[in-house]
């Protein structure tokens, strides 16, 4: 039942989606899901002043982009005064490389991981796979999409594409657990299985959801407790993250996690809130004898330069905008065969892998606006996804790779063959006075337009003739 | 050039120029204003809405509320620190009892394997509860070291009711956070869960099974 392996790629979107919408499982799978998360979130927001929170959310998120360098040289700073060591990697590949070193100069064969959509984003996973170090997932949702040789089709509920029956079967066939639909024994097997893996792993990676330069304190949101363990039992800790991830002070951390938690899922709060500020000290008894920050740019800094792409940046990935996005919901995270899928995703992946390859995800939105109105950090998505397109048609700034990959001269002509006939009144009354005249020789099958509907036809008289000839008293109009 | 280097560089070279850091206010996560029974009201509803129990005790027999909630939930084998008054008034009053106490101060590589496999539970102090959330602030110590509230399948927290404050800012804030942070830093809401499975919830997946707070008053027991 479980899905055969497959590769999805941004490029094959409408081939992709189109798949997904015939998928009555899949659409079921995520309608329910969604609809869910929605209503949960309306209801934890329900006494709270929502838009000054936001206000203050997005305010600390764009404070902390404007200090940005400096706040990074001093997370820096804090982060080594703790005993935490600190690494840069301009890209993906560079920080794969860096943790494969570490990884390698403790001899460690085995990795257990948390949740990390970065480590995602650089496919860390099979990076040390290929150097001969196993990397395993142990948030329950990451576990059963690795199990199931897949990628996470949600930032925050990976297997948000399975259901229980699904996940059954994934389990009973790689772990040879009962088939069943009860969720406590499935629970309590994973348990079983990711404890003796925590106890003998040698390196443990996690992401980070705000790394505070004022403090040099890594903070991880979580509900399991796979974060902690993960962070806590290997001698060594390693967390990635995203440049953009620094906050300026402590007192930045209350709000982003209330707004975290409640847009994400609808929770109050998570179960653990896991502040980390250095390895074990010399008289404690547990927790890492060293951690380390890796830093990632891959595409950030490129993004920081243009004024309007910097919005990009304040994303605190709660996964908000793709709860609401009538497009993720029917289609589902795969289909966009990015890292992050859904608006988010169509934002920020053109700048991780140019335009060539992701140009059809901004235009994977009906822009209603649903996801800017309920990004915590007022991300103006839709104008995002707006200039994406521009950018895509070479209409922008040329400030994102792969700028103008869509422009096609036809089109360009055609829309300034439009232009000019809706600027010169004479003409456009001759041109329309024509095209209802030569409304037999309409083609039935214009492109992707009739693949769905049937060819609009021009009227034998234009909207505006028929109002003139009725202002006359000519008849009806 | 190095990848710090260069990564900086950029961000300093910023093509559209350098952007003015907005001044931020905060009222909106501070001042709640709620006496001490609607915060601690609030406390109870919301821990217990993510499954947290809460037990309540007066100051002086707590142990006695303690000693209930063990043999209430079959705990054989308590891990528990020493020094601190939590633990060192449950090591006095279950010296002579069934329960096995479990030594926290050993190096974990000594004791893992016993850690995870053969510990009923874990019993914490906590510095402090936030009332907007139900949750309970943890400052692990070489007393009481971080995974004694993780890895055993029950946690059981002691929380002095005055010590419950309105909003995580307020606790950041008040205790000057900033001013020195511990190499772990914890807010506790609630026993392990997840809903990775089609949404449904299942506790304990990876930490604990349960979550019981003892509450401690100075002032009468609430009803
Ligand atoms: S863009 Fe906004 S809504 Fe979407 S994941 Fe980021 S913070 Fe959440």
């Amino acid at each position: 039942m479980s899905a055969a392996v497959q590769t999805f790629t941004p490029k094959a979107f409408h081939r992709q989606a189109h798949d997904a919408l015939g998928n009555p499982q899949i659409r079921d799978n995520f309608r329910r899901a969604m609809d869910g998360l929605m209503s949960k979130r309306r209801d934890v927001f329900s006494d709270w002043d929502l838009e000054t929170l936001r206000e203050l959310g997005a305010n600390i998120r764009l404070r902390a982009l404007a200090k940005l360098p400096d706040l990074l040289e001093q997370l820096e700073a804090n982060c080594q005064a703790n005993g935490i060591r600190v690494h840069w990697a301009a890209d993906g590949d560079e920080a794969c490389r860096i943790i494969r070193d570490i990884c390698e100069s403790h001899d460690a064969r085995a990795v257990i991981k948390g949740k990390s959509m970065v480590s995602e984003e650089m496919h860390l996973n099979d990076h040390l796979e290929q150097a001969g170090i196993e990397a395993l997932e142990s948030d329950l949702g990451e576990y059963l999409v690795q199990l199931n040789q897949q990628t996470p089709s949600h930032i925050i509920m990976p297997a948000i594409h399975l259901n229980t029956d699904e996940i059954s079967e994934i389990m009973h066939t790689k772990t040879g657990t009962e088939r069943t639909r009860d969720v406590d024994y499935m629970t309590a097997a994973a348990r079983q299985q990711l404890r003796e893996r925590f106890m003998a792993a040698d390196v443990g990676v996690s992401g980070v959801n705000f790394a505070v330069a004022e403090t040099g304190t890594l903070c991880l949101v979580e509900n399991e407790g796979n974060g902690r363990m993960t962070t806590t039992v290997p001698p060594v800790h390693i967390a990635v993250t995203g440049i953009e991830k620094v906050v300026e002070q402590l007192r930045d951390v209350p709000p982003l996690y209330a707004l975290l938690t409640r847009s994400a899922t609808g929770q109050h709060v998570t179960t653990y809130f896991n502040m980390i500020s250095g390895p074990r000290k010399a008289d404690e008894h547990d927790g890492p004898r060293e951690v380390h920050l890796v830093l990632v740019d891959n595409g950030r800094s490129s993004i920081y330069q243009d004024d309007e792409l910097l919005d990009t940046l304040r994303c605190i990935r709660c996964g908000a905008c793709m709860n609401h996005c009538p497009v993720y919901t029917r289609v589902g995270g795969h289909t966009y065969g990015t890292t992050y899928p859904g608006p988010i995703g169509s934002i920020l992946m053109p700048h991780m892998l140019g335009l060539e390859e992701t140009k059809d995800l901004p235009t994977a939105s009906s822009l209603c606006g649903a996801c800017g109105e309920v990004c915590p950090v007022k991300i103006p998505i839709p104008d995002l996804l707006v200039r994406l397109r521009k950018e895509s048609v070479g209409e922008g700034r040329g400030n994102v790779p792969g700028a103008g990959v869509k422009r096609s001269g036809k089109e360009v002509a055609a829309w300034k063959s439009f232009q000019w006939l809706a600027t010169h009144p004479a003409a456009w009354r001759r041109s329309t006075a024509l095209a209802g005249k030569l409304q037999a020789l309409m083609p039935s099958s214009i492109g992707p337009w009739t693949d769905h509907r049937t060819a609009p036809k021009p009227a034998k008289a234009s909207l505006h003739a028929l109002v003139k000839r009725h202002r006359r008293g000519e008849g009806e109009a | 050039m190095s990848s710090r280097e260069q990564i900086l560089k950029r961000l300093r070279e910023r093509s559209d120029g350098p952007l003015t850091a907005p001044v931020s206010d905060f009222a909106v996560v501070t001042g709640r204003g709620w006496d001490s029974a609607e915060r601690l009201a609030r406390f109870e509803r919301l821990i217990g809405s993510v499954h947290g129990e809460v037990v309540h005790a007066p100051q002086a027999r707590w142990i006695e509320a303690l000693s209930e909630v063990l043999v209430a939930k079959g705990v054989r084998r308590l891990a528990l620190g020493r020094e601190h008054p939590v633990p060192a008034e449950a090591r006095q009053a279950l010296a002579d009892s069934d329960i096995e106490l479990v030594d926290v101060d050993r190096d974990i590589e000594a004791w893992q394997r016993e850690q995870f496999e053969s510990v009923d539970a874990g019993l914490t102090s906590t510095r402090g509860g936030i009332a907007e959330t139900g949750s309970l602030w943890l400052w692990p110590t070489a007393d009481e070291p971080r995974l004694i509230s993780l890895v055993p399948p029950i946690h059981i927290a002691v929380l002095d009711a005055e010590s419950i404050e309105d909003t995580f800012f307020d606790v950041v804030e008040r205790h000057g956070w900033a001013q020195g942070m511990p190499t772990n830093a914890l807010l506790v809401s609630g026993p392990s869960k997840t809903a990775d499975i089609e949404q449904t919830l299942a506790y304990g997946v990876h930490g604990p099974k349960a979550l019981v707070v003892i509450l401690r008053h100075t002032a009468e027991v609430p009803a």
